[in-house]
C-alpha cells in the first residue's frame, strides 16, 4: 500500500503549463504556438478596428490612408477578418476548458470590488483563469461569431448575391453594433493585462513569475507545485 | 471659364446645341454630399427638376434602354431568354434603367392588363444611398435634385444598395464601383434632357421643371379619370421627401401591382438606427473606454506583484509550508 497522497489541486493547468524553481520562481503560462496565435489575432484585431473604424464614421475616413485608399480598405478588411476568425478560433480550441464557468466564479464577481481595489487577500483562489478573463474569452468569442457571419453576409464582393437587402441591413447594424462592443472588450482586456503588472510577460515570454500566480491563481500555482512533486503524469 | 453657359433645360425634345456651352450647374450647387459634415452652403438655389414617367402611354418599347446604354456608352452583357420581357433581368452595372412587364388581372373588371414600369433611381429628395455611404463625395445631391454617383470617390462597399428604399445601385463587378441613373446630370449641365426621355416615341417619359412635371402630371390623370381609372394619380412619395423622376399610375392606390414599386418608400429603419444611434452611441462608449483606461492607468494605483507573493511561491515549489486555501476554498 502506497502512502497517501494529497489530492492535486483543480487549477485548470494546461499542457505545457509548469513550475521552474528559482528566485523568483518562473511559471509557464503560455506555449509558442498560443502566443503566435493571439499576436496574429491581435494584428488582426487592430488592423480591423481601424479599417472598420475608418468606413464606420465620415469623422476617421481619414483612417483610409493607413491601408492605401478606400477602395483598398474595403477590399482588405474582410480578409483581415478571415485570418482573424481562423487563428482566434485554433485559439479557442487550445484555451476553452480552462474557460469554462464554475463556481468560484460568482464568488470573485461578487467580491468585484476587492477586484478593483487590490484587495487578493479577499478573493478566492483561483485556477488559471478568472471571471474577468473568461468573460473576455466568451465575449470575444461571441462577438467574432456574429461579426464573421454578418460581415460574409455584407461582403459585398463574393457573397451579397446569397442574402436579401433587408436581410444584408440587419446584416450591417448587428456588424456595427459588435464591433462597437469588440473594441470595448478589447481595451478592457489590454488595459486588465497592462493594470495587472507582470501580465504582459505572459504573452511575450510565455511565463510569468511565481509570486503572480500566487497572487492572481493561486489554485493554478498549487496544482502544477504538486504535479511536480508527483512527477510526469506519463 | 469661357464660353456661354447653357440654360437649365425645360423639356427633353429641344435640339442640342450648336456649339460648346459650359456647364450650367457643378460642385458649388450641392446640397448635399456623402459623409461630408462641413459642406458649404449652395450659393443659389437651382429650379428643382423632375422626370415624369407616365406609365399609362408606355409601349414598352425599350427605347428609353437604348438610349441609356448609347449615351451612357454602357455594355450591358448579351441577354438570355429567360421566358419574361424584361431584358436584362435585372438592372446591372452596366444597365440603369429597366422596363419591367406585369400582367395584372384587375379584379374588378376581369381584364388582362399589361403594366409596364421603367424602374431607376427615383432621385429621391432624402436619398438613402447617400445617407448609408461612408465615403466623402462618392454621392451626391445638387439643389436640382440630381443625385449623382461619384465613381472616382466611390469606395464599392455597398452600403448604398443596402441605403436605397428602391433597390436601385448596383456594383460593378469589374472596377468595383456603383453605378445608377445619374438623370444624365451631364446632359441637364449643357441644356438637355435625359436620354431615355428624349428617345421615348410616346413621351410616357417627359422632363423638366418639378412644378412642369406635376402640372402635366395633373392633365395626364385628369385625363385618365375621365376614361374610367378612377384611382389614376401621382407617384411623388412623401416617405423620401418625394422624388425627382415620378410616376403617372392608373391605378394609383396600388403601386405594388407595379413590379412591386414600393406603397409608402422610406430609409429603412434599420440603416438610420445604423447610422444614426449605434455611431453616435457607439463612438462615445469607445471613446469614453479609452479615454478612461487611459487616464486610470496614468493616475490610478496598479495591481502590483508583492516580495511576500514571490516568497510564498517558492516555499511553495520548495515544498515547504504556505498558507492554506482559504476556509470557503476548503469548503468547495
Amino acid at each position: 500500500m502506497s502512502a497517501v497522497v494529497p489530492p492535486i489541486p483543480q487549477g485548470n493547468a494546461q499542457k505545457g503549463d509548469a513550475v521552474h524553481p528559482g528566485s523568483p520562481v518562473t511559471v509557464n503560462r503560455y506555449t509558442p504556438m498560443k502566443r503566435l496565435n493571439h499576436w496574429i489575432t491581435a494584428a488582426s484585431l487592430i488592423l480591423l478596428a481601424l479599417s472598420g473604424l475608418a468606413l464606420f464614421t465620415p469623422s476617421l475616413f481619414f483612417l483610409t490612408g493607413l491601408f492605401g485608399g478606400g477602395q483598398n480598405t474595403r477590399a482588405f478588411h474582410p480578409w483581415i477578418g478571415v485570418v482573424l476568425f481562423l487563428s482566434f478560433f485554433i485559439f479557442f480550441f487550445q484555451l476553452w476548458k480552462a474557460n469554462l464557468p464554475e463556481r468560484t466564479d460568482w464568488i470573485w464577481l461578487r467580491k468585484i470590488k476587492d477586484v478593483v481595489g487590490s484587495h487578493e487577500e479577499n478573493l478566492p483562489e483561483l485556477g488559471k483563469y478568472n471571471a474577468g478573463q473568461k468573460f473576455i474569452f466568451w465575449s470575444m468569442t461571441a462577438l467574432i461569431l456574429v461579426l464573421i457571419v454578418s460581415g460574409v453576409m455584407i461582403w459585398e464582393q463574393y457573397f451579397t448575391q446569397y442574402t436579401s437587402i433587408p436581410v444584408r441591413r440587419i446584416a450591417v447594424l448587428a456588424h456595427s453594433i459588435a464591433a462597437v462592443l469588440i473594441i470595448c472588450v478589447f481595451i478592457l482586456h489590454v488595459y486588465a493585462a497592462i493594470w495587472t503588472r507582470g501580465t504582459l510577460r505572459a504573452m511575450t515570454r510565455g511565463t510569468v513569475t511565481g509570486g503572480w500566480a500566487w497572487r492572481h491563481h493561486r489554485k493554478w500555482l498549487r496544482e502544477l507545485a504538486a504535479r511536480r512533486k508527483v512527477g510526469p503524469a506519463e | 471659364m469661357s464660353g456661354t453657359m447653357a440654360e437649365q433645360p425645360r423639356t427633353a425634345v429641344s435640339n442640342p446645341p450648336v456649339r460648346a456651352l459650359a456647364a450650367n450647374f457643378g460642385e458649388q450647387d450641392l446640397v448635399r454630399r456623402s459623409a461630408t459634415g462641413s459642406l458649404p452652403a449652395p450659393q443659389r438655389q437651382l429650379t428643382p427638376v423632375a422626370k415624369l414617367i407616365d406609365v399609362s402611354k408606355c409601349i414598352g418599347c425599350k427605347a428609353c434602354q437604348s438610349a441609356c446604354i448609347e449615351w451612357n456608352d454602357t455594355d450591358p452583357a448579351v441577354g438570355v431568354n429567360a421566358g419574361v420581357y424584361e431584358n436584362p433581368h435585372d438592372l446591372t452595372d452596366q444597365m440603369y434603367t429597366l422596363m419591367r412587364f406585369t400582367e395584372w388581372v384587375n379584379p374588378e373588371t376581369s381584364n388582362l392588363e399589361w403594366l409596364i414600369r421603367k424602374d431607376g433611381c427615383m432621385h429621391c429628395a432624402d436619398p438613402g444611398c447617400l445617407k448609408a455611404c461612408p465615403a466623402p463625395g462618392a454621392i451626391v445631391q445638387y439643389t436640382n435634385g440630381i443625385v449623382d454617383f461619384i465613381q472616382a470617390n466611390c469606395i464599392g462597399c455597398g452600403y448604398c444598395v443596402k441605403g436605397c428604399p428602391f433597390n436601385i445601385p448596383r456594383i460593378s463587378q469589374a472596377d468595383h464601383r456603383a453605378y445608377k441613373c445619374t438623370l444624365c446630370s451631364d446632359r441637364v449641365a449643357v441644356g438637355q434632357g435625359p436620354a431615355c426621355a428624349k428617345a421615348c416615341p410616346t413621351q410616357a417619359i417627359v422632363f423638366g421643371t418639378k412644378e412642369d412635371m406635376k402640372k402635366h402630371a395633373d392633365g395626364r390623370i385628369a385625363d385618365l379619370k375621365s376614361r374610367g381609372f378612377a384611382n389614376a394619380g401621382l407617384y411623388d412619395p412623401p416617405g423620401v421627401g418625394g422624388t425627382h423622376v415620378m410616376y403617372v399610375l392608373h391605378h394609383a392606390d396600388k403601386p405594388g401591382i407595379y413590379s412591386d414599386l414600393p406603397e409608402n418608400p422610406r430609409i429603412s429603419p434599420l440603416v438610420e438606427t445604423w447610422k444614426g444611434m449605434t455611431k453616435y452611441v457607439g463612438l462615445a462608449v469607445m471613446g469614453f473606454a479609452a479615454v478612461g483606461s487611459i487616464v486610470h492607468g496614468i493616475f490610478g494605483r496598479a495591481n502590483r506583484v508583492a516580495r511576500e507573493d514571490e516568497e510564498n511561491a517558492e516555499k511553495l515549489v520548495d515544498g515547504r509550508p504556505v498558507p492554506p486555501p482559504a476556509s470557503e476554498e476548503r469548503a468547495g
